[in-house]
């Protein structure tokens, strides 16, 4: 039971750290809570199964399952990144100026935007995902393992990896690290800080499209209204490995996917929803920089 | 002319193209192509218009601004609102009467988030939190004490006002989005508890049979009566922040909202007067509450999500926040617009999320929210 | 002594900005802290000033220890200050801008402001009349009702001295107070912090502007890198060969 909670908690934790990811690189980068985020996530969620469906009218699905899921898989990123970086251009880019809360509730009004985007199109009943793998597995010492779960922590785990080498071995990762630390500076060396913002919410939205995709496989279920719970998580999981730390935002979703699981067993799952508030109201309190973040003090 | 068109055309393809593409997955190749077309066409249409109408957008402007003057500064324009108010039973049937009594109820809560956000500048994502608590407690003080109207809502409206002084002490030490979120984890939270705690709130399937409130002993169940007791409470509340706002209270608000350091280097307890303002919020959305729960006479965790905080919030950005004028306007357009506009019922969030974003890039001081120096 | 700065220091991480730094200020003086930028200046403001919490040392005003206090308590007691960037409360009119600064001096609570009870209007309008005064004394009064936010910018330095004066303080510290002002300015603000030392109040300031510093100091504290390598009269500092080493080569002005 405890190790089942364990590998189901990894599940959704991995998941969170991925969504968790694209807040924690805004913020960095913008000192912005881009309270839309968890609606790209959403929206990949709904892609994915479009975009499946699509395939299978075409008869691909049939033909080759892989080449599809392939596809979708790189359709389903393209268009989300592409709703990502259209909506840094159209409600936060005019905003860079403006008072600090101005592009927050900017966000909440692109929030609401797209989750009645997706409701108008698509219906407000539940969506069903194709199985695809449904529940099998491999069992051992009672514990079940399927292989979609095994499929999620692997993907995310190599997405991780390889965010990591991007930002620490390439130009342009290195580039957004230098935005991250002072906007003025990165552009006096001659870096194009509109282009390294439109970057990050292109990779923050691709990993955010992961994550949909692979949360509709594993449940089979989505529905308009799953990006505003899953963005509030994925926050709660970045400010929990401090904001603007990515590193602490894998660390900070896994240990959220292990807490809610373990707790919805162990507590009480009808609460379930409420411990991420409660983590994250707790967190802001008592170190509001997060369990790896350093503390810095005004200036005036 | 010509050349005008030559270099607008590039961009109007490219931005309807565009909006076509992420439409397509949604709605398929034919949806996508009339958006492209109507898009395109609007594009143009607007480029001319813009250019043509130039002295017509000013004059439109002009208008504006002149009838924000008509607004009198000081108490006059109370007058102005409240004869027609006063007498609007006589003219209209139930259902104008209905949104009436709903308009005055959220009037009361844009008020009180007003405070909290307009005056202070603490941004609250929560603050339906307090409208349940008040609600919530004038219902179960009603149906499980059998305590009257005029007994639960005081006690009500302490409670609220307490519970708004718990959540807020610890939380006022942080700044800007970050008690935002903490103030929306509150609510959630509230919320998440309604529906759960069975036993006591009675969980998703809610509270009935609440008491309609009489006076001295006559029942005012009528709907005319019950308007005019939430018009009472409405101009009540106008007076009253109306006049704290006034005074050494509302400048110290509007002081730290400005600049905090600034403010405590001139003496003021940053803490104290936002928990102030806070607390002075939560009284009021829990007057509302209170209201609320007697006039529907049923109250479930449904009607106090996420969304019910970001209604309200819109209601203070949409009118100016720290504009009280502008913040009553703000909510009889929310609540009234979408009754007028039944038929796309469906499209009422949709313009609302819309709506929030083209306000924030092009008049973030909302629509009545004038020059920034408050008038005194 | 009305203040008295004892070991004050000042560390961020590594970071010495102020160390070991003793002083100590008489009623009704004006002294001047002087240094090249990066001195510690406004660190040794933000100290005095409750926005910083000294390293170590102690910080006493008239008597009692200041250094651990909150900023808007140490208001209370009788010190207020201005910004070198300045921080008037914008969107209130100048007016407004003062009668905040007096917001201790306001005894009424909140039934009396509800129910616009006489004492409350009474004292509103005594607050008003010397909101008025104040800024007359700095020469804003015709610009009462405008928008902060819309002065010229010598004007709003004048303002944030107002607004600092009106909070009735013993003790005034403003940060470059002529920064920014063209030479006639320049002394009109010699004159009108003369003015200010008449009506009774201690000043110490913070200047680059050496003309303005020696003509109007009574002493000068000079920092180097967080350390007070002089103190005395403008004359004993002006020829002191410490001095003239820390702004030769290194200051430009």
């Amino acid at each position: 039971m405890f190790f089942q909670q364990i590998i189901n908690g990894l599940t959704l934790g991995s998941v969170y750290a991925l969504i968790a990811l694209g807040y924690t690189m805004v913020y960095g980068i913008l000192e912005l809570i881009n309270f839309a985020h968890g609606e790209i996530y959403m929206l990949g969620a709904y892609l994915g199964i479009i975009i499946l469906g699509f395939f299978t009218a075409l008869g691909l699905t049939a033909y080759n399952m892989p080449i599809a899921l392939v596809l979708t898989f790189i359709l389903t990123v393209f268009f989300c990144a592409s709703y990502g970086f259209t909506m840094e251009k159209l409600a936060y880019k005019p905003l860079r100026q403006a008072p600090k809360l101005s592009p927050l509730i900017s966000a909440i009004g692109v929030s609401i935007f797209l989750q009645n985007y997706v409701m108008i199109t698509q219906g407000a009943t539940d969506k069903v995902f194709p199985s695809v793998a449904g529940n099998e597995g491999f069992t051992f010492a009672d514990i079940h393992i399927t292989y979609i779960q095994v499929a999620i922590i692997t993907v995310s785990g190599l997405i991780m990896l390889l965010l990591h080498a991007f930002i620490s071995r390439t130009r342009t990762g290195k580039a957004m690290r230098a935005v991250a630390q002072d906007k003025n500076m990165a552009a006096l060396v001659g870096i194009n800080t509109d282009n390294i913002i439109s970057i990050t919410f292109i990779i923050g939205s691709g990993l955010a499209a992961v994550a949909g995709m692979m949360v509709s496989v594993y449940y089979g279920l989505v529905n308009y209204s799953i990006g505003y719970s899953a963005g509030i998580k994925a926050f709660t999981a970045a400010v929990l490995g401090g904001i603007g730390n990515i590193p602490g935002a894998m660390f900070g979703g896994i240990l959220l996917g292990l807490i809610e699981s373990l707790g919805a067993a162990y507590i009480s799952s009808e609460y379930k929803d409420a411990y991420a508030f409660v983590i994250l109201i707790l967190i802001l309190l008592v170190k509001p920089t997060g369990l790896f973040g350093k503390e810095s003090e005004e200036k005036i | 002319m010509n050349g005008f068109f030559i270099k607008r055309m590039p961009k109007a393809v490219i931005i309807s193209l565009w909006s076509a593409l992420l439409f397509l997955p949604f709605k398929g190749l034919q949806a996508a192509g009339l958006l492209f077309l109507f898009l395109f066409l609007a594009l143009l249409v607007i480029t001319v218009a813009s250019r043509l109408s130039g002295p017509l957008f000013r004059t439109a402007e002009v208008i504006r601004k002149n009838a924000a003057g008509l607004i009198p500064g000081d108490s006059r324009y109370l007058l102005l609102l409240i004869l027609p108010a006063l007498t609007l039973p006589l003219f209209f049937r139930n259902y104008i009467l209905d949104v009436a009594v709903l308009a005055g109820i959220y009037i009361i809560l844009a008020l009180a988030l007003n405070v909290v956000v307009g005056f202070t500048g603490l941004l609250n994502l929560g603050f339906v939190a307090y409208y349940a608590i008040g609600a919530y407690s004038f219902a179960l003080l009603n149906t499980r004490l059998g305590l009257g109207f005029w007994s639960a809502l005081p006690l009500s409206v302490i409670i609220t006002t307490a519970a708004g002084l718990v959540f807020a002490a610890p939380a006022l030490r942080l700044k800007g989005d970050y008690l935002a979120l903490v103030t929306l984890g509150f609510g959630e939270i509230v919320r998440i508890t309604l529906n759960n705690w069975d036993s006591f709130t009675k969980g998703p399937n809610g509270i009935s049979g609440i008491d309609p409130p009489s006076f001295f002993g006559i029942t005012l169940a009528a709907l005319s009566s019950f308007y005019y007791l939430v018009l009472f409470f409405v101009v009540l509340a106008v007076i009253v922040i109306r006049r704290v706002h006034a005074s050494k209270i509302g400048r110290a608000w509007i002081a730290l909202r400005e600049d905090e350091i600034a403010a405590s280097a001139m003496g003021i307890r940053s803490i104290r007067y936002k928990l102030y303002a806070v607390s002075f919020g939560a009284f009021w959305a829990g007057l509302a509450g209170c209201l609320f729960a007697a006039k529907m006479r049923f109250i479930s965790p449904e009607s106090f999500t996420f969304m019910e905080s970001v209604l309200i919030l819109s209601m203070v950005i949409l009118g100016g926040l720290g504009s009280i004028a502008g913040v009553i306007i703000g909510a009889v357009i929310l609540v009234a617009l979408p009754e007028a506009l039944r038929d796309i019922q469906m499209y009422r969030m949709l313009a609302l999320g819309a709506g929030v974003v083209l306000l924030m890039i092009f008049r973030p001081q909302g629509l009545f929210g004038g020059s920034s120096a408050s008038r005194s | 002594m009305l203040l008295e700065v004892r070991a004050v220091s000042k560390h961020f991480g590594g970071i010495r900005a102020l160390e070991e730094v003793t002083f100590s200020v008489k009623q009704g003086m004006i002294l001047s802290i002087i240094g090249p930028n990066g001195a510690g200046k406004t660190t040794l403001f933000n100290c005095l000033t409750g926005f910083m919490k000294p390293t170590r040392g102690s910080i006493i005003f008239s008597g009692s220890n200041i250094s651990r206090l909150p900023a808007d308590r140490i208001n209370r007691l009788g010190i207020s200050r201005t910004f070198q960037n300045i921080r008037l409360f914008k969107s209130m009119s100048v007016l407004e801008n003062v009668l905040v600064a007096q917001h201790a001096r306001i005894r009424s609570g909140l039934l009396p402001i509800i129910a616009h009870m006489p004492s409350f209007l009474n004292e509103e309008a005594s607050v008003r009349q010397t909101a008025y005064e104040y800024l007359a004394f700095i020469g804003l009064e015709s610009f009462a009702e405008q928008g902060a936010g819309n002065l010229p910018y010598g004007a709003q330095r004048r303002l944030e001295i107002a607004r600092a004066l009106a909070s009735e303080p013993q003790l005034i510290l403003l940060d470059e107070p002529s920064a920014g002002m063209n030479p006639l300015e320049t002394d009109e603000m010699m004159t009108t912090i003369r003015k200010m030392q008449e009506l009774g109040k201690t000043i110490i300031l913070i200047e680059h502007d050496m003309k303005f510093v020696m003509g109007i100091s009574d002493r000068i504290v000079v920092l180097d890198h967080g350390v007070k390598i002089a103190e005395g009269p403008p004359h004993e500092v002006r020829n002191n060969p410490l001095v003239i080493e820390a702004y030769l080569g290194k200051e430009t002005h």
